[in-house]
């Protein structure tokens, strides 16, 4: 072979990568691929029912008034809760992170934990004990509630982190305390609040649940109805594409914002925690704020919650059926959450080990369920099953691979880290020390990841147990989970009886929001003292 | 026997070449330090010894057996070469004695083997111990323990020592060499350190460029370097003009009896290197024994750069048309403060510099 890599032909680069010396892996090559087009198959199965369906009926869908109406409302929902979101989640953040509020570690968890509660249930909450509250006040309320702390775990991570030197610096060059947190602190901290609004964006355009509850109809609310009351596949599928595209559009508009504001990171070991603002007789109303946000945001639903329950619970409970949802819920979810791990680990082992133009496509491939609204991924499944393979329609495989694919960029998150920490040095060094490429990887590098595998197990786990939209539209006729059987509750408005499903959910969704908040409390310990 | 032999390595990445036709011939039990500047492709050669990296073209044998040549390769778990990173790379979920075990068959792993090694690096007591728990120096003994376990054939050493600080460096340095000696393991220690290259090796091949530009003992390369730039790489140097004479060279300072051979070209002229330690200093009176001998250069000391076991002085010659400034290393008790009068003179041979 030729030692002059730099003389082949441009063209040879891309076979090179997968043939290069460096062999890659075959399994990982096989199960990224698995991954990746599995991630494709529900839109491109979407993209095709579009097509078949012809030019001149899609435009006919598309130029229908009521789509103008569903964009309307979809589109001033999205800003206003946005706007709302950032505003709350930045202010919140900064009086946990950086004034001199009392109880500070308490409510960085208070305001964290509304994270665990579905948004579906905190419209549930809402509206079972105001059935007046709905339209469009409503949803931004109940969706602003519910999502704040998208915005505020970011921004309080990246302001505890926050290098102190620049403030100081802004200071000494005449800027108030105000101005310098205008154009110094709000700069650094810019693309944790862009990526926490873009999280908002995206879970606004996929949900479903809330804004039936309070009888708001959004792109998502509409398709929903299409399919499953009209059972009209096409267009439900064309409304699909449209929702994909403003998932996208959010996506590019935060990618070209952050690119424009430059990320200013201190380098390590420079970073000095800084001084915290001193609240003094700001204290009362601060705290009344929160203690406001909390409420609104925690204890209506959970205090609705517990109403219903102690209600309920005069009318006998079928516990033998709550227990039967429990056991489909997490016999799914787990199911779900093994298979997307399993996704997660070829992918995001090539993208760090063997990385390249194409192992990086995979890659950001497997990240695009993101901006994936789980109504899309179903009905691209149930557009790819009814026609190429009915049995899968409405199997417990169908909704398991849903789950695994909506879910996959959270396993990632998880492994990738991880995978990031287990050094390709370790592995080589097990193979000089003797052992095979196998054996390293169940000796060296499956024991280094296992807590990144735990984390993206439970991740996924939780996520699919607490899902609504696409487990309606894909449970297995006659098998119901907790989100389903809630679900049928509620649209019966037998608060009485749904509570207790909702409950367990928040029970499963409660334990990693805490976690979360306690991390971050972490954090924020270690930074203080210093 | 188990000599080492590279030959015609050729190794590049994504369009630039790192290893060009390196050439290494590593004698049985011996010691073979390769020297060179970061980014000399030292790593590069002893991953693809190590096989962690495949060769584009060349060969490795290893005691006989083919590691590597154009048609074949053998993967790193069957070449039964250790390997020691600079960070020493332990598992970090495993104990001290895990990973001193982790390339014994299990059997062996019950046995007294593994305390035989902790013993014999001197950490009998951190069998326990996780590596996180473990000074930088305890990582290092734990990571050769390891890799010795399984009695390579060669040791691969990559830079092991460069992540200890000084004081510590010179002692497991010590340790190390001692004990690699009782175990008579043909090893290959890369580094940037001349000093080191030169104290702990049998043989130095200088890599530089994607080759080896010279190999010999470290007194050969000190003495005959195979030009300018790697005689100033191992140590400081003076560069004198010369008429060449037979076998000796006409200098400033002297004549000096040539080393090696002269310059094939073969003129009349050239030039020669002299090392500071060569030269001898002494102070000058006012008295009329200046001017005794033709062979000394009268000179004042320019600046003094004192070291404790030695000074390096630089003095400036008194007389133009000699050397801009010459070097001389003296004992440390003979430090002279700059503006000091001196006269210098030469000893020992001279090497010519192409």
């Amino acid at each position: 072979m030729s030692s002059l890599a730099d003389t082949a032909p441009a063209s040879g680069r891309w076979t090179r990568a997968w043939s290069g010396r460096r062999r890659l892996p075959l399994v990982s090559v096989v199960g990224a691929t698995i991954a990746a087009a599995l991630v494709l198959l529900p839109l491109a199965f979407l993209i095709v029912q579009a097509q078949q369906s012809g030019s001149s009926e899609v435009q006919r869908l598309l130029l229908r008034h009521s789509v103008a109406v569903l964009l309307w409302n979809t589109v001033r929902l999205t800003l206003a809760c946005t706007a709302l979101c950032a505003v709350l989640g930045v202010a919140a953040a900064w009086c946990v992170e950086r004034t001199t509020l009392p109880a500070r570690r308490l409510w960085a968890v208070a305001l964290v934990l509304p994270l665990g509660v579905p948004d579906f249930v905190v419209g549930f909450g809402w509206v079972s004990i105001d059935p007046a509250l709905h339209g469009y006040l409503a949803a931004v309320m109940i969706m602003t509630l519910s999502l704040y702390p998208l915005v505020y775990l970011p921004v309080a991570g990246a302001l505890a982190n926050l290098d102190a030197g620049l403030e100081e610096a802004a200071r000494s060059l005449g800027l108030s305390p105000w101005q310098a947190f205008w154009r110094v602190t709000l700069r650094q901290i810019r693309p944790a609040v862009l990526g926490g609004c873009l999280l908002v964006t995206l879970a606004l355009l996929a949900e479903f649940g809330a804004f039936e509850i309070v009888q708001y109809r959004t792109f998502t609310v509409a398709i929903f109805t299409e399919f499953k009351l009209g059972f009209d596949v096409v267009a439900a599928s064309v409304l699909s594409l449209v929702l994909v595209a403003l998932s996208v559009a959010a996506l590019g508009a935060e990618l070209s914002l952050t690119g424009r504001g430059s990320v200013l990171r201190a380098g390590p070991g420079a970073r000095r925690g800084a001084r915290r603002v001193v609240l003094g007789r700001l204290s009362a109303p601060v705290l009344a704020g929160l203690a406001a946000l909390s409420g609104l945001a925690l204890g209506v639903p959970i205090g609705s919650l517990v109403y219903w329950m102690v209600r309920g619970s005069s009318t006998t409970l079928p516990a033998a059926s709550i227990l039967a949802a429990v056991g489909h819920t997490a016999e799914y979810s787990a199911a779900a959450a093994v298979l997307a791990t399993a996704m997660a680990v070829p992918v995001s082992s090539l993208a760090i080990r063997h990385r390249n133009r194409a192992t990086v496509l995979l890659e950001r491939l497997a990240y695009l369920p993101m901006a994936l609204p789980g109504l899309v991924v179903a009905l691209g499944l149930v557009a790819f099953s009814v026609r190429y393979a009915f049995a899968l329609y409405q199997s417990a495989l169908e909704l398991i691979v849903a789950y695994a694919i909506l879910f996959l960029p959270l396993a990632l998150v998880g492994v990738r880290s991880a995978m990031g920490q287990a050094s390709p040095r370790l592995e080589e060094v097990g193979r000089s020390l003797g052992s095979r490429p196998a054996a390293v990887w169940l000796r060296v590098t499956l024991p280094l990841i296992a807590p990144g595998l735990g984390a993206a197990f439970a991740l996924v786990f939780i996520s699919s147990a607490t899902e609504l939209t696409a487990t309606l539209l894909l449970h297995p006729t006659g098998v119901n989970t907790l989100a389903t059987q809630f679900w049928a509750y509620t649209t019966e408005l037998s608060y009485g009886a749904a509570a207790p499903y909702a409950a367990l959910m928040v029970a499963i969704s409660a334990v990693p929001a805490y976690l979360l908040s306690r991390r971050m409390g972490t954090l924020a310990r270690a930074e203080g003292p210093r | 026997m188990s000599s080492l032999a590279v030959s015609e390595l050729w190794k590049g990445y994504a369009g630039t070449r790192v290893l060009q036709g390196v050439n290494l011939e590593v004698p049985t039990g011996s010691l073979t330090a390769v020297l060179g500047l970061s980014g000399c492709g030292k790593t590069t050669l002893l991953r693809v010894i190590a096989g962690f990296e495949r060769a584009e073209r060349g060969a490795i044998t290893l005691g006989g057996r083919t590691l590597e040549d154009g048609h074949s390769y053998l993967p790193p778990e069957k070449r039964n070469v250790g390997y020691v990173s600079q960070d020493g790379a332990l598992f970090p979920h495993l104990s001290v004695e895990q990973n001193i075990g982790f390339g014994l068959a299990r059997r062996e792993r019950r046995g007294t083997a593994v305390s035989e090694l902790l013993e014999m690096v001197g950490i009998g007591h951190l069998a326990e111990r996780l590596p996180h728990e473990l000074s930088g120096g305890e990582q290092q003994r734990v990571a050769l323990a390891r890799a010795l376990a399984r009695r390579p054939q060669a040791l691969l050493l990559d830079e092991p020592f460069s992540s200890l600080d000084a004081t510590l460096r010179a002692r497991v340095r010590e340790e190390v060499h001692t004990l690699l000696r009782e175990q008579g393991v043909t090893t290959v220690l890369v580094t940037h350190d001349q000093e080191e290259a030169l104290s702990l090796a049998d043989t130095v091949a200088v890599l530089r460029d994607g080759t080896i530009i010279q190999q010999g003992t470290p007194a050969e390369l000190y003495e005959q370097p195979a030009d300018e730039r790697l005689a100033r790489f191992l140590g400081a140097v003076n560069l004198l003009d010369a008429q060449f004479e037979r076998d000796t060279a006409l200098t400033a300072l002297g004549p000096l009896e040539l080393r090696g051979a002269r310059p094939e070209h073969g003129g009349a002229a050239g030039v020669v290197m002299v090392r500071p330690e060569q030269l001898d200093v002494r102070v000058r009176g006012d008295g009329a024994e200046d001017a005794e001998t033709g062979a000394r250069i009268a000179g004042r000391v320019e600046h003094c750069r004192y070291y404790g076991h030695d000074a390096l002085l630089r003095i400036r010659p008194e007389q133009t048309g000699v050397e801009p400034a010459l070097l001389a290393r003296v004992h440390g008790e003979q430090a002279l403060p700059a503006g000091t009068r001196v006269s210098v003179g030469a000893h020992g041979h001279a090497t010519p510099l192409g």
